[in-house]
């Protein structure tokens, strides 16, 4: 059961999407986007979310937003079971809950003012009236360091980190507890990802937000984040805190994803080791038996392609959990 | 790490190169006295944030910046002794593809999707090197070999929906291998798939850069990937190189404000996560409004008032080691802390 200081809590969450075939849309089989997964996020952390495109991770995402009917488990927000709130009471947890995505070109209306696209929710929740609105919105603006008169201008007029900017607006403007970032700075050039993220981190600390980070981007989840969720396919296959993520990961997977990212110094990253993973994510649909990531990996033995792992904590003082036979 | 011997023997030499395109905002100096050389088998990074001109660049060497608007200015591109810029449409149509291939940012916009894998393969394949269709296929089959590509044979009748974003990346590399180029031009070649498959396809062009002895260009705002794979890089800021090293004596002591504060603003794998990101404040100039002096200047934190009325011309500051700021010797990477 939810504890209190977990803001998020989710318990074998399983999402399948039909596949269909044929004139009659029979269903043919399911892709396996979320496959029985579990973890929690503490009030005021930020979790991060890594892995491969495809592996679930925005999936589980819009989950915890209920934007999806799940297909099992349950997810629960400050407590209380998501699935079983009527729309009347989703509709008013929601607002504590927001999304920033990852593209700001295709998720802000290009008809609508920089300043009506920040204020909407506000309206959408009845939060403001009058000359409030104009206020907040202002207010808004230089929290995320854009300038008031910006308002008045359409999307196109800013640039793509002005743009997440605005997006980021959009989110706090309701004050919310949860902030789901989605990719929110892989669309962006590295001066501009450094300026967001830096904003992010403040507006945490401001604001006693809370964080679910999902990214590719391993360097960037484990600088913002405190602790890391690993995906692949549809399972999780180790939590770690994020200093432990690079100082002593035990799953092969989280091994071959660390490796994988080159470090912007040839003499250090000359000495790391390098475990090169070969072939590309088997299909959801079909999804190898036993542990997901066996086909792939390197220390597999007999067990491992029979027998799904189980999410065990090892962890000697921090939790670390890691789903692996061999560890 | 393939190990590759570099030679003295240039493959590219491009000098003075001016790129301009003529737009409603007025001239965009997207390439401006632009010079760097790559050797043979050398794998040279060109780094830089979008719109700083390192894609028109790959494109002027091609000779396929699209007129109107764009039209190469001046310079030379002088590629195994020919000026590229010289030699006639027909001329370069054979060098195209052929000597000198690229590989494009987005697989799946590059790949014809109409035609099947085979028909993408075989074509350069029939017209640079003449080889009838049957002789065509087993070459392709070969190259798909090559690059590593599972299930080889039944790819060839596909096309390129059928195949994921790293296959068809794969298939990219294999076109542009087919007739074994001196130069090979990667723009943003690993932006669109997963870090796993980019450590594979880096690592796939450096063994195959090992065994025809290419040369490579590599065109990338991802620092970890020319640290990892690059010999020498090439920083360029708004259309023109900013500062130029071998690899190891960029990172380790780089001379421009620019390149400092690229590294010092990436969050590091290695590094502890107190380490607070530098930011460079503002954003990349507008290129049709080039400030007069220094066009970093504005986000510069060494500036003074020199750069603001003068253009530094890039100085050599070390051995094969040049920077473009009148302060190079200022910039010291153990100031990062300090930031």
């Amino acid at each position: 059961m939810a504890s209190d200081d977990h803001l998020v809590e989710v318990e074998n969450l399983v999402m399948y999407f039909p596949v269909t075939a044929g004139v009659l849309r029979r269903k043919v089989g399911d892709v396996k986007a979320v496959d029985g997964i579990s973890f929690y996020i503490k009030r005021g952390e930020t979790l991060g979310l890594v892995g491969e495109s495809g592996c679930g991770k925005t999936t589980t995402g819009r989950c915890i937003l209920r934007l999806y009917e799940i297909t099992g488990g349950k997810v629960f927000f400050e407590g209380k079971d998501l699935a079983k709130l009527s729309s009347g009471e989703m509709r008013k947890i929601r607002r504590n809950m927001q999304l920033i995505f990852q593209d700001p070109y295709a998720s802000l209306d290009p008809r609508m003012t920089a300043g009506d696209i920040v204020g909407e929710p506000l309206l959408v929740h009845n939060l403001v009236k009058g000359r409030e609105y104009k206020e907040q919105i202002a207010e808004l603006f230089r929290m995320v360091e854009l300038e008031p008169y910006m308002t008045v201008r359409y999307p196109h007029e800013f640039s793509g980190g002005q743009r997440q900017r605005i997006g980021i607006a959009r989110a706090l403007a309701v004050r919310p507890s949860l902030v789901i970032c989605d990719e929110p700075v892989s669309a962006l050039d590295v001066s501009v990802q450094a300026q967001v993220t830096q904003l992010m981190m403040r507006l945490r600390e401001e604001f006693g937000l809370t964080y679910l980070f999902i990214a590719h981007d391993l360097a960037v989840v484990r600088y913002i984040s405190d602790r890391v969720v690993v995906m692949y396919l549809g399972r999780i296959m180790e939590i770690t805190s994020s200093d432990e993520l690079y100082d002593n990961p035990l799953h092969p997977y989280t091994q071959a994803l660390l490796s994988a990212v080159p470090i912007p110094d040839p003499v250090v990253d000359r000495q790391r080791k390098r475990t090169l993973l070969t072939g590309d994510v088997p299909s959801p649909v079909n999804p190898p038996s036993g542990c997901h990531f066996h086909p792939r990996c390197s220390m597999v033995i007999d067990i491992c392609k029979e027998q799904e792992p189980e999410l065990r904590d090892i962890g000697g003082g921090g939790e670390h959990w890691v789903a692996c036979h061999r560890v | 790490m393939a190990t590759v011997t570099v030679d003295e023997e240039k493959t590219l030499e491009i000098k003075d190169l001016r790129t301009y395109f003529y737009t409603e905002d007025g001239e965009v100096r997207a390439v401006d006295s632009l010079a760097y050389d790559v050797r043979k088998g050398e794998c040279v990074g060109l780094v830089g944030e979008s719109a700083c001109g390192k894609s028109v660049s790959a494109l002027s060497i091609m000779r396929l910046i699209p007129y109107p608007p764009g039209i190469i200015v001046g310079g030379e591109i002088i590629f195994k002794g020919q000026d590229l810029l010289k030699v006639s449409e027909a001329e370069i149509r054979h060098i195209r593809g052929n000597r000198i291939a690229m590989i494009f940012q987005e697989p799946m916009t590059s790949l014809n999707p109409v035609l099947t894998i085979r028909r993408q393969l075989t074509e350069s394949l029939e017209l640079h090197r003449g080889l009838d269709k049957k002789t065509a296929t087993e070459e392709a089959l070969k190259l798909l070999q090559l690059v590593g590509l599972a299930d080889a044979e039944r790819r060839l009748g596909e096309y390129p929906h059928q195949i994921s974003g790293g296959m068809q990346q794969r298939i990219m590399i294999a076109m542009a291998l087919s007739c074994n180029p001196e130069l090979l031009i990667a723009d943003e070649p690993t932006t669109s798939v997963d870090v796993t498959v980019q450590a594979e396809l880096l690592e796939l062009m450096d063994s195959l850069r090992a065994q025809f002895g290419s040369s490579v260009i590599i065109i990338t705002h991802n620092l970890g990937l020319v640290a990892r794979h690059a010999d020498r890089v090439n920083v360029m800021y708004a259309g023109r190189i900013v500062e130029t090293a071998p690899t190891d004596i960029l990172f380790g002591e780089p001379k421009h404000p620019y390149t400092l504060g690229l590294l010092a603003s990436v969050p590091r794998l290695d590094l502890s996560r107190d380490r607070k990101l530098f930011v460079i404040d503002g954003l990349p100039p507008n290129l049709a409004r080039l400030p007069k002096g220094c066009a970093f200047c504005p986000r510069c934190y060494l500036a003074i008032d020199r750069c603001r009325e003068e253009k530094p011309e890039i100085e050599e500051v070390g051995e094969e080691h040049y920077s473009a700021c009148f302060r190079s010797g200022e910039v010291q990477k153990d100031k990062w802390e300090h930031f």
